[in-house]
């Protein structure tokens, strides 16, 4: 069990700027996110696009920006819990108590969901019948690679995902790399290294095609693809990835008895506070009247959702404000020598 | 303004003025029509407001930018009337459009 004054459930932009603003009044927190790295969207959907609207930042790309987050908050030396996930909330006399999936356990005095849109996960094949086998012929990420030796992969997808997939597999399976359309948009010397092992014999490629359907009893024994012209093609196979991007599912959030408003819950405005006493909501899973999905709006959320904290965290204490540039105590938080 | 005609899966049918200048998306979201997430709220990051585009009206829109094409290669199926709605900006000779949507955008 890990004691903490605020539980952060989200490493993107704004969890990351909360973070600091919790450090800043001395409160201290931990952060649990599902993904493998800090940044949320701004790492995984654009990391390399540039963002033009942050404050005094002209320009950055997602990737700086989440950069910069993590060395501002750098003194606060936070406990990241990554590639894991709030799976239960409950409260626990003043306080709440959190478990992830992976069995860790949190007793905060207050939660923080900055959660983006939910959580990541991959998306799915949206034939019926892929359910059975998922797990066993069917996936979305690879964990083992040499159960596909000597065997027949089928590879979906256009993504560096499904070409890295394609090359690295071919050399010890039969590999069918299967595509909507004839572009791939992975990295251009990917695209061209899986033309050549298409020459080789190595890897044949199938455009135009979808997934349409999967048979098989216990094992999959085929697949079925269909083509842009309606043409139906059987394919015998042993495995099959697929390669389509990550989805945002709000995912157990909506356990929690928090209001929602279809993917969203609604807070209050003086501190982003959620009808559950002790949760706040900030960033783009919060709403509100005038709501605008920005990564600056979500840094003011952050700032007031701290401070909002401060009264279940230290019931008996008086919260001042401070300015950091004249704080001593604030200078202290962030080790700034006088 | 331009009426537009957003068609759920299960066939019904919802028709809507929208103002110039919001996208078909928005037009959705703002109107509470089910069926179009739009959980990056438009920036083509997600592929949760996928449309098919009836075929006289495909041709007559404004190409596909780089991009939206690699964000649909994530839609629920995708075919060749696919478009993101929030890369479609009304105008008013967007009057009459009708789009269908997926059975699910995830």
């Amino acid at each position: 069990m890990i004691d903490t004054d605020v539980l952060v459930i989200g490493a993107g932009p704004v969890g990351l700027f909360c973070v600091h603003q919790l450090g800043i009044i001395g409160l201290k927190c931990e952060v649990v996110d599902n993904l493998d790295k800090k940044g949320g969207q701004c790492i995984e959907l654009y990391p390399d696009k540039p963002i033009y609207d942050i404050p005094a930042v002209p320009e950055c790309t997602g990737e700086e920006l989440t950069k910069n987050l993590i060395e501002q908050i750098k003194p606060f030396k936070t406990e990241f819990h990554l590639n894991d996930r709030v799976e239960e909330v409950k409260k626990n006399n003043n306080k709440w108590l959190i478990k992830t999936i992976k069995g860790k356990e949190f007793n905060a005095s207050s939660i923080i969901v900055a959660g983006g849109v939910g959580s990541f996960e991959p998306r799915k094949f949206s034939v019926k019948e892929c359910e059975k086998f998922e797990g066993k012929e069917i996936f979305y990420s690879v964990k083992d690679k040499t159960i596909f030796k000597d065997k027949t992969v089928s590879i979906f997808g256009g993504g560096d995902s499904a070409l890295d997939w394609a090359i690295e597999l071919s050399s010890n399976s039969e590999v069918k790399l299967i595509h909507r359309r004839d572009e791939f948009r992975g990295a251009q010397s990917s695209v061209n290294k899986v033309k050549e092992l298409e020459k080789q014999g190595k890897v044949e490629i199938l455009t135009q095609y979808q997934l349409s359907s999967v048979e098989g009893e216990n094992k999959i024994k085929s697949i079925g693809i269909k083509h842009d012209d309606g043409n139906i093609k059987k394919i015998e196979t042993n495995y099959v990835l697929g390669f389509f991007g990550l989805i945002m599912k709000l995912g157990p959030i909506v356990n929690w008895r928090l209001n929602l408003d279809k993917k969203h819950i609604p807070v209050n405005t003086e501190n982003f506070e959620t009808n559950q006493k002790g949760i706040f909501a900030i960033g783009d899973i919060c709403t509100y009247p005038g709501k605008v999905k920005l990564i600056l709006s979500g840094f003011h959320e952050g700032a007031l959702a701290a401070r909002g904290c401060f009264k279940y965290a230290k019931p008996n204490e008086k919260l001042r404000f401070e300015f950091s540039t004249t704080s001593k105590s604030i200078h202290k938080r962030l080790g700034v020598k006088e | 303004m331009a009426k537009i005609t957003y068609i759920e899966h299960s066939g019904k049918s919802h028709t809507i003025q929208v103002q110039n200048g919001l996208t078909v998306m928005e037009g959705a979201v703002q109107n509470n029509i089910p069926g179009i997430d739009a959980d990056c709220g438009g920036s083509m990051a997600c592929a949760t407001c996928h449309v098919y585009v009836k075929e006289e009206w495909f041709n007559k829109l404004p190409k596909k930018e780089d991009g939206e094409e690699d964000m649909l290669d994530m839609a629920h199926e995708p075919n060749k009337f696919s478009r993101l709605s929030c890369q479609l900006t009304v105008s008013d000779d967007l009057e009459g459009l009708v789009v269908n949507l997926p059975a699910k955008q995830a």
